[in-house]
């Protein structure tokens, strides 16, 4: 469940003041399909990064399953980010020096998981967006979409309760950006908790929960 | 995060960019090589003026006419100088205690001829008590003969190349041969000791001291060598020579007593301070090399912004971020460290290999210290870099084109 309770973020950019986000009151309940739409330069990237605890509000409250998370250390927000949160970008973000495999085993590395169990999850969950076969290929030797399912594999082996996807279908072809969707929608499915934020209206039609962002403010809210 | 993980995910970044990762381990390296080749032609030079010294035997003073330590100046000019006698030499034999042994020494060249053979040689004139002194060996024959040092008989001891360049492989031993006008007839053969503190004693005649003085028309010794038979009388023995010789001439203090200690002392000093020098300016290309890793880990932070939003967004801590980036550092310092031991220490055997009676051998503590010093300049130059890397905001860092 999260909760947002009249949230601000101003960044300054040269000297003048830039609203991104202007008093965002929005819930999300547990398992909840949500869209974030609006365009360019209306806040959605920001009000991602807020929810997944990558930035923080000036002011507002962001209550995560009824914590209070918007002042928390930038210690907790680390552990928030580890057990709780997977991101999709929409440029991937895979580190090119790792495998397929190594890339999904990263957030283990750093929560400290067994080298052998950290394998066999890592495993089990390329397995799960159908990457078996190019487990040991590097991202470069990887289509758009084969990096995406591994970004995605990477985003979930840590079992997050919320699944964020910044325009995760931004860069790839109709048919691999569908395959994408199909497999966050099956992880919604499962039950997690999905927010995308999207330009297409294809993509941000489909959730239950869609949320129009206009200027930093919440324009428009169909659903749940 | 496991240290075992650390390791590989730092070398996984270090092979991301191998060639100038490579470039400043060879920076390390050079540095330590040159503070490991500098200190260990240090400890070769001290070992190898020990060694001399040893050699010299044990427990030696060194009896010189004429006063130089405290005046500094020539002594002929501080007064009346009288001459350093075979008298006084057995005056101190006789007077002073805990004295072992007392070598008087006449130095003289002259032209050695044996048939058609002839060469120059050094005349070195003593007694019987230089054989222990000096700890010689006689290869064959025997050393002069022991009994009044005032006798001058007509034998000599020739050095090894002496005999060789005269005799070839012949013994020598019973056969006469000149020396300046003189005849003498050689009783031993020293074997070969080469070279020692810069006086060669393979091309020396021996040959009793009153004969030489005789010879050279001297009525001085040159100097003499006291064995003291402990090292803690070596003091007292000292003030009593320095007293009993200034009673027999007439209250003038005009000799000089120096101890081998005094000597090696001084050679270490020199030493020190030499070895001192050399390794600080090698500790400057260690500095050098610290920037270096400096400057490739702040271009490797700077061209993996992105890879460190990412870390951060999968759950790495600032901490862990910074350990990565310092385990780089320290590993790549530390690899050429090793490297630079390695190259250093070969260096020094071939060194050692090309010059023989001497030894370059890296002391311990500098092969310790080269390691202590390389991990260390790796986590100093590398906490800046380090540090920016762990501050880095996720959000900008993410959105780096």
């Amino acid at each position: 469940m999260i909760e947002l309770e009249r949230l601000s973020r101003t960044y300054v950019v040269g000297d003048r003041p830039v609203h991104a986000l202007r008093d965002v009151t929005l819930a999300l309940p547990g398992g909840d399909y949500a869209s974030v739409m609006g365009p360019s330069g209306s806040g959605k990237s920001t009000l991602l990064n807020v929810l997944g605890c990558l930035d923080r509000p000036d002011s507002g409250s962001y209550r995560l399953d009824g914590r209070e998370v918007a002042r928390l250390s930038e210690a907790e927000r680390t552990l928030l980010r580890r057990h709780r949160i997977g991101f999709v970008f929409q440029t991937f973000h895979l580190v090119p020096r790792l495998t397929a495999l190594g890339n999904v085993e990263l957030p283990m590395v750093f929560a400290g998981v067994e080298r052998g169990e950290r394998d066999a999850r890592a495993r089990k969950a390329l397995d799960a967006v159908g990457l078996t076969p190019r487990a040991e290929h590097r991202p470069e030797q990887l289509s758009g979409g084969e990096r995406q399912r591994v970004a995605l594999a990477r985003a979930v082996v840590m079992g997050p309760s919320i699944l964020l996807a910044d325009e995760p279908t931004g860069n790839l072809d109709t048919a691999s950006g569908g395959e994408i969707v199909r497999l966050l929608e099956s992880m919604n499915a499962g039950g997690l908790t999905l927010v995308v934020v999207t330009h297409d209206p294809a993509i941000g039609g489909r959730a239950r929960h869609r949320v129009r962002l206009v200027d930093g403010a919440v324009a428009e809210e169909a659903g749940p | 995060m496991k240290g075992e993980d650390l390791v590989r995910f730092a070398l996984g970044g270090l092979r991301g960019h191998p060639l100038r990762a490579g470039l400043s381990l060879l920076g390390v390296a050079i540095g330590v090589a040159s503070v490991i080749v500098l200190t260990s032609l240090g400890q070769g030079a001290r070992d190898y003026v020990t060694g001399e010294f040893a050699s010299l035997g044990t427990n030696l003073l060194i009896v010189l006419p004429g006063k130089t330590t405290t005046t500094g100046m020539l002594p002929a000019i501080g007064g009346t100088t009288h001459d350093l006698t075979l008298a006084d030499a057995e005056a101190i034999r006789r007077g002073v205690r805990a004295v072992r042994y007392v070598a008087p020494i006449g130095i003289g060249t002259a032209p050695v001829r044996y048939g058609s053979r002839s060469r120059d040689a050094t005349v070195f004139g003593t007694t019987w008590e230089m054989e222990p002194v000096r700890r010689f060996h006689v290869a064959f024959g025997r050393y002069l003969p022991s009994g009044e040092a005032e006798r001058a008989q007509s034998v000599c001891v020739l050095g090894a190349r002496i005999r060789t360049e005269l005799f070839g492989a012949a013994n020598p031993v019973g056969e006469v041969l000149r020396v300046g006008d003189e005849r003498f007839r050689v009783i031993g053969v020293m074997a070969p000791r080469g070279q020692g503190l810069g006086f060669n004693f393979d091309e020396v005649v021996h040959v009793p001291i009153a004969r030489n003085m005789k010879m050279f028309n001297r009525r001085s010794i040159f100097r003499m060598l006291v064995e003291v038979s402990s090292r803690d009388e070596m003091e007292a023995v000292k003030e009593s020579i320095v007293r009993l010789v200034k009673e027999r001439h007439e209250g003038e203090e005009d000799i000089t007593v120096l101890t081998q200690d005094a000597l090696l002392s001084t050679f270490g000093k020199i030493l020190d301070v030499l070895t001192a020098a050399l390794s600080g300016i090698a500790a400057i290309s260690l500095s050098v090399a610290g920037i270096l890793i400096m400057n490739v880990m702040l271009v490797s932070v700077s061209e993996r912004t992105r890879e460190i939003g990412l870390l951060k967004a999968v759950g790495a801590g600032s901490g862990q971020v910074l350990s990565v980036f310092l385990a780089e550092a320290a590993l790549l310092s530390t690899a050429g460290g090793v490297a630079g031991l390695a190259v250093g220490i070969g260096a020094a055997r071939l060194v050692s290999a090309a010059s023989p009676g001497f030894t370059a051998s890296a002391p311990p503590w500098a092969v310790a210290a080269a390691l202590v010093v390389s991990a260390g300049v790796g986590l100093a130059f590398g906490a800046l870099p380090a540090r920016r890397a762990a501050r880095l905001d996720p959000v900008a860092a993410l959105a780096r084109r």
